[in-house]
C-alpha cells in the first residue's frame, strides 16, 4: 500500500514539473522555399518557430486559414510586424514566434510578396 | 579550362516604381512582379580574344527607376555608349531569311562582399559593375533599390558560381524624359571582355517569369569562323538557328563604321541563334567554342561547375578508341594478307 501511494505521488510530481514545454519548430528558407512543407505540431501546448531567412531578399512566413490568406493576396501591407503569426523575414535574418493552437486545426502558411506564393512559398501546419 | 566570356542579357529587375524602359535584351518585370513580353536583341562579336557585347535600352515613357542586372564572364575592361545602327543592321541583314533552321567554365570562388569594380553613366543610365557571390549581389541590389523576383536567389547563385561578375544597370526614366529622349529611344551600351570564348547567358531571360511564360530573344553571333555551340539548335528546346553563314562584307563594313565598332574584321562567320520557348525550358545559356570544337557544359549550364566536364574527355576517349580501332583493323589485313 505504502508503494502504490509512493508511485502515485511521484506520477503528481512528475506531472507537476512537467509543464507544457515549448516546443520548437525550425523552419530555413532557402532559393523562395521553405525547408519544410508540412509541419505538425501538438494542440495545447507553446510551440516556438523560428524562421531563418538564408535568401538575400525578403519573404513572409503568414500562417492562417484559406479566408487570411485570401485577405493577404489582394493586401497591401509591406511588412507585418504586429501579428505572432505573421512575419516579415527580412533578407539574411531570422524571426522567432511563439503559438498555441488551441484545438486540432489546419492552416497553410505562405509567403505573399508577388509572385512567392506561385514560386512555391506554400507549407501546411496540422495541430493535433 | 578557358573561360567564356559571357554576356548577358538584361534581365530586368524592377526597381522601385512605375517606369517602363525596355531592355533590348532581357525579360521585364514590372513593379507588381508582372512580366512584359519582349523579343529582346543581343549583338555578341567576338575577335581577337575580346569579346563585344552590344545591346540597347529602349526608353519606353512612363517615370521613376527600373533596372537590369546582367551576369558577366570576367571583368569588362570597358563599357561605352555603343554605335548607333549595329543591331539595326544586324536585324536588316538576316531579316530575309524566313525560314528558320530547326536545327571553361570553372567553378568559381563564391565571394561574400560586394566589390564595386567600375561605375560610368551612359545617357540615363547609372551602369555598375559588381564582384561578388549571389546572396552579396543581391544584397546589393536590394539596397540599392531593385525589387528582386522569387527565383533571384537561385539564379544569381547560378551565375556566381561560373563568374562572380554582374553588371547593374539603373534606367532613370524622369532622366530620360528630362533629356528629351522620346518613347522607342533606345540607349545602345557596348560592353568589352576579354574571354577565351564568348557566352551568352539565357537563363536569366527568364527571371521573374511564371513555367508558361514565353521567352524570346535573337541573339547575333560574329566570330572569325564558324563556331561551335551548346546546346544544340534543336528547336525543341526553343533554340534555333535561324542564320548561319559568312558574314557580307557589307555588313562588316557597315557594321564596323559605327561607333565603337573598328574592331570588326574583314571577315567573319555570322549566326543569328533564336530562342522561342518558355520560362520552365530555358534552363541553360549558350557556350560558345570560336575554334569549332567542344563548348563547355558547364558554361552552357548542363553541369555545375567543379564537376568534370566530360566533353573534352570524351573526346579524348573516342580518339583513342577510334586509333585502337584503325590499329587492330590494320592488324587484321596484315593477317589475312600474311595468310
Amino acid at each position: 500500500m505504502k508503494r502504490a501511494l509512493a508511485v502515485l505521488l511521484l506520477v503528481a510530481a512528475a506531472g507537476a514539473c512537467a509543464p507544457a514545454a515549448p516546443r520548437a519548430v525550425e523552419i530555413t528558407i532557402h532559393y523562395s522555399h521553405y525547408s519544410t512543407s508540412e509541419v505538425d505540431v501538438p494542440a495545447g501546448v507553446p510551440i516556438t518557430f523560428t524562421i531563418r531567412n538564408d535568401d538575400p531578399i525578403d519573404h513572409e512566413w503568414m500562417l492562417g486559414d484559406m479566408a487570411m490568406h485570401e485577405r493577404h493576396r489582394l493586401g497591401t501591407e509591406p511588412v507585418h510586424t504586429s501579428r505572432p503569426d505573421e512575419l516579415t523575414i527580412p533578407a539574411l535574418s531570422t524571426r522567432t514566434t511563439t503559438l498555441t493552437f488551441p484545438t486540432a486545426m489546419t492552416l497553410m502558411y505562405m509567403c505573399h510578396l508577388p509572385g512567392h506564393e506561385a514560386y512555391g512559398m506554400v507549407g501546411m501546419l496540422v495541430a493535433r | 579550362m578557358p573561360r567564356s566570356v559571357v554576356f548577358a542579357l538584361a534581365l530586368a529587375f524592377s526597381m522601385l516604381t512605375l517606369a517602363a524602359p525596355a531592355f533590348a535584351c532581357g525579360g521585364l518585370i514590372g513593379p507588381n512582379g508582372a512580366v512584359n513580353l519582349l523579343r529582346t536583341t543581343t549583338f555578341v562579336g567576338y575577335h581577337d580574344g575580346v569579346e563585344h557585347y552590344v545591346t540597347a535600352f529602349q526608353f519606353a515613357g512612363g517615370g521613376g527607376k527600373f533596372g537590369s542586372l546582367t551576369p558577366l564572364p570576367g571583368v569588362p575592361s570597358n563599357v561605352e555608349k555603343g554605335g548607333s545602327w549595329t543591331l539595326q543592321r544586324l536585324i536588316r541583314e538576316t531579316q530575309p531569311i524566313k525560314a528558320p533552321v530547326p536545327l571553361a567554365f570553372g567553378a568559381a570562388t563564391r565571394a561574400d562582399a560586394v566589390e564595386v569594380l567600375l561605375e560610368t553613366k551612359i545617357d540615363a543610365l547609372d551602369i555598375t559593375v559588381l564582384r561578388g557571390g549571389g546572396a552579396a549581389v543581391g544584397e546589393w541590389a536590394t539596397a540599392h533599390g531593385f525589387r528582386l523576383p522569387a527565383d533571384a536567389p537561385a539564379v544569381l547563385d547560378f551565375y556566381a558560381d561560373r563568374s562572380p561578375i554582374f553588371l547593374a544597370a539603373a534606367f532613370d526614366a524622369d532622366a530620360a524624359a528630362a533629356r528629351g529622349q522620346n518613347v522607342g529611344d533606345g540607349t545602345p551600351v557596348h560592353i568589352t571582355i576579354p574571354t577565351a570564348n564568348p557566352w551568352v547567358p539565357l537563363r536569366i531571360l527568364a527571371l521573374g517569369k511564371q513555367a508558361n511564360d514565353p521567352v524570346q530573344a535573337d541573339v547575333y553571333l560574329l566570330t572569325d569562323r564558324k563556331p561551335a555551340i551548346l546546346p544544340l539548335a534543336r528547336g525543341a528546346n526553343g533554340l534555333t538557328l535561324a542564320y548561319d553563314q559568312t558574314a557580307s562584307k557589307p555588313l562588316l563594313d557597315d557594321l564596323r563604321s559605327d561607333t565603337g565598332m573598328g574592331w570588326v574584321p574583314a571577315n567573319g562567320w555570322l549566326s543569328q541563334l533564336r530562342i522561342d520557348t518558355n520560362a520552365s525550358t530555358l534552363s541553360y545559356d549558350l557556350a560558345v567554342d570560336v575554334q569549332g570544337h567542344s563548348p563547355s557544359r558547364v558554361a552552357a549550364g548542363l553541369e555545375s561547375p567543379g564537376s568534370t566536364d566530360p566533353t573534352p574527355i570524351a573526346l579524348t576517349m573516342l580518339a583513342a578508341a577510334m586509333a585502337a580501332l584503325i590499329l587492330v583493323a590494320i592488324r587484321e589485313q596484315r593477317r589475312t594478307v600474311l595468310a
